[in-house]
């Protein structure tokens, strides 16, 4: 068994309390005394840093949601200065505005530390090629596991996503032992290599997948063990923790949330009260020591529950078990998050279509495949079918601007989609996993 | 030279590509005693434009509209061509020689000569050409 911070990793769980409690209260004291954000929202819930006596006393302090990036954008809330910051990286935000989230090179550390300690907890090591099949860019997941496999001192390939085949030539020329990428990629990988006569069980010495960004489930990691050959290990995180950070050990069983990093919690959506370990409710997390960006009691939107004993591993910090939904309507299209809210702001700025719209998700072969169905206004109808194919280019053009992932939109008669309140008909999501 | 009598209101109809929406359309025509004397159907990726020539353009488009259609008019010219092998070609050579762009066509056998319909991007122009090479173009009124 391997540990890379052995002594945080199997530290006692009184001492990781004692520890997180420590953590807590000198962040809090710096955010009331440096962060007018923060002395705000705990002016207004009436909290003081005093109040915070015990590591239950988190309770008292104010939640964080996504829309408070939005409202700050694009990096007021921020407290780290201009100097001070390395890194940005922007993710969707829920309507026209993006998500910007940023880093000191404490936070791009301690985000590597973490997926450091995760791949090291898989078996993997110096020797080990990880082929880093996440996009590169904005999306923090290429950069992430990419830092994360540096710092153990395995080589990584960073083939972002795309040009699958030539993704597979790479992986068996140059001994790739490790992936990281989302599930629906690697099955698709897994399709494409099968065409080219490439059996990746047999044909490459694969023995590792680290699959994020999107929900799977216990099927497919069966599926996909047993068809490459390998064990498939999930992988959790969001952009405003920093990125994709928190994996699977070898017991493949929920995620280990380090508890020097981050503080978990699970909360009933409705009513905001604590849940006790075991209760499905929605993931809600302290970042303990991030600097640039700190997020306090984030509701993250992800439904599971957690588990505090102590893994079979030998580690200590408490587990989040698989992603079991979403509280809001949040899509997950080909591991990028789309809201319908960013459909609706973004056709409300094309005059051609009209405000109505629905969505239909299908997963071809192994991707997700978005469609967004639209009505074309009386006024821009013409005649011409080049004029028609236009709107639906422009539409596919700005929806794709919007959302960072290839949209496809079909234009329908005026009236002819459903008008009603709620998710329920606007997103018709035909995928099985 | 009038060339307003030989231009033709035709009407056009956006449509969704999918089972009935055409019997939709025609039975809508049907039900107001249009007659449809030619018409076709352009269809792109997911949807489709139906355009048709009837004898009441405009209770064509009331109607239609009514039941949230998306209607427009266009104007097209309607030759008249010789049924014989080479007639086509005496028309498009015609239009092609004086760089008049044809947008769209479609064509009808009629009770006695067969007739095409276009859509030019020189509506005046074409007429002109057409009938300086001695052909023969159908007046609107032939169709309402």
């Amino acid at each position: 068994m391997q540990f890379w911070d052995p002594r945080i990793e199997e530290m006692p769980k009184a001492d990781l309390q004692k520890m997180q409690y420590k953590l807590l209260k000198s962040l809090i004291c710096r955010l009331y005394s440096f962060s007018p954000f923060y002395h705000d929202r705990m002016k207004a819930q009436k909290v003081h840093p005093d109040d915070i006596r015990e590591l239950s006393d988190i309770r008292k302090l104010p939640f964080m949601f996504k829309k408070d990036l939005r409202d700050n954008y694009p990096n007021h809330i921020f407290t780290a200065t201009r100097e001070e910051l390395v890194r940005y990286h922007v993710s969707s935000g829920t309507t026209g505005k993006p998500t910007v989230v940023g880093y000191t090179q404490k936070d791009i550390d301690m985000w590597s530390t973490s997926i450091a300690r995760g791949l090291t907890a898989i078996g993997l090591g110096r020797g080990d090629v990880i082929q880093v099949s996440y996009g590169y860019g904005l999306f923090t997941g290429g950069l992430g596991l990419h830092y994360g496999a540096e710092r153990i001192g395995a080589t990584v390939l960073p083939t972002s996503v795309g040009n699958t085949e030539r993704q597979v030539e790479l992986m068996q020329d140059l001994e790739v032992t490790a992936i990281a990428c989302t599930p629906s990629y690697l099955l698709h990988i897994g399709e494409v290599a099968e065409k080219i006569g490439i059996d990746i069980k047999k044909d490459t010495h694969l023995k590792a997948g680290i699959l994020g960004a999107e929900p799977w489930t216990e099927n497919m990691r069966k599926r996909m063990e047993n068809w490459l050959g390998i064990k498939a290990y999930d992988i959790y995180g969001t952009s405003e923790l920093s990125g994709p950070m928190f994996t699977e050990c070898a017991e493949q069983n929920g995620f280990h949330i380090w508890s020097d990093i981050a503080l978990v919690e699970v909360i009933d959506p409705k009513t905001g009260e604590s849940l006790e370990p075991g209760e499905k409710g929605e993931l809600t997390l302290t970042m303990l020591q991030k600097e640039a960006l700190p997020m306090i009691r984030y509701r993250i939107g992800d439904i599971s529950s957690v588990d505090e004993d102590v893994c079979p591993c030998g580690r200590t910090s408490p587990r989040i078990n698989r992603i079991q939904g979403r509280v809001d309507d949040m899509l997950i299209i080909r591991g990028i998050n789309v809201f319908p809210s960013q459909v609706e702001y973004t056709l409300m700025t094309i005059p051609e279509v009209g405000e109505h719209f629905q969505i239909v998700v299908e997963r071809t072969g192994a991707l997700d495949d978005m469609l967004v169905r639209v009505e074309l206004t009386k006024e821009s109808f013409s005649d011409k079918i080049n004029d028609l194919m236009k709107i639906r280019q422009n539409v596919e053009h700005r929806l794709r601007n919007a959302l960072n992932v290839a949209v496809d939109v079909e234009l329908v008669e005026p009236g002819s989609l459903p008008r009603f309140e709620g998710k329920s008909k606007k997103v018709i999501d035909k995928r099985a996993i | 030279m009038d060339t307003k009598k030989y231009v033709i209101k035709q009407i056009s109809i956006f449509s969704e590509n999918r089972p009935g929406r055409l019997a939709a359309v025609a039975q809508a025509l049907g039900e107001e005693k249009i007659n449809i004397l030619a018409f076709s159907i352009a269809e792109a990726n997911g949807f489709g434009v139906i355009r048709a020539l009837v004898d009441h353009p405009e209770k064509a488009y009331k109607k239609l509209s009514s039941l949230g259609y998306n209607v427009a008019f266009t104007d097209v010219i309607a030759v008249q061509m010789k049924d014989q092998p080479g007639g086509l070609y005496d028309i498009a050579k015609v239009l092609g020689d004086s760089g008049i762009n044809i947008e769209y066509s479609y064509a009808y056998s009629g009770k006695k000569v067969a007739v095409l319909i276009l859509r030019v991007d020189q509506v005046e122009d074409a007429i002109e050409k057409i009938q300086g090479a001695g052909a023969t173009l159908l007046e609107h009124t032939v169709f309402h």
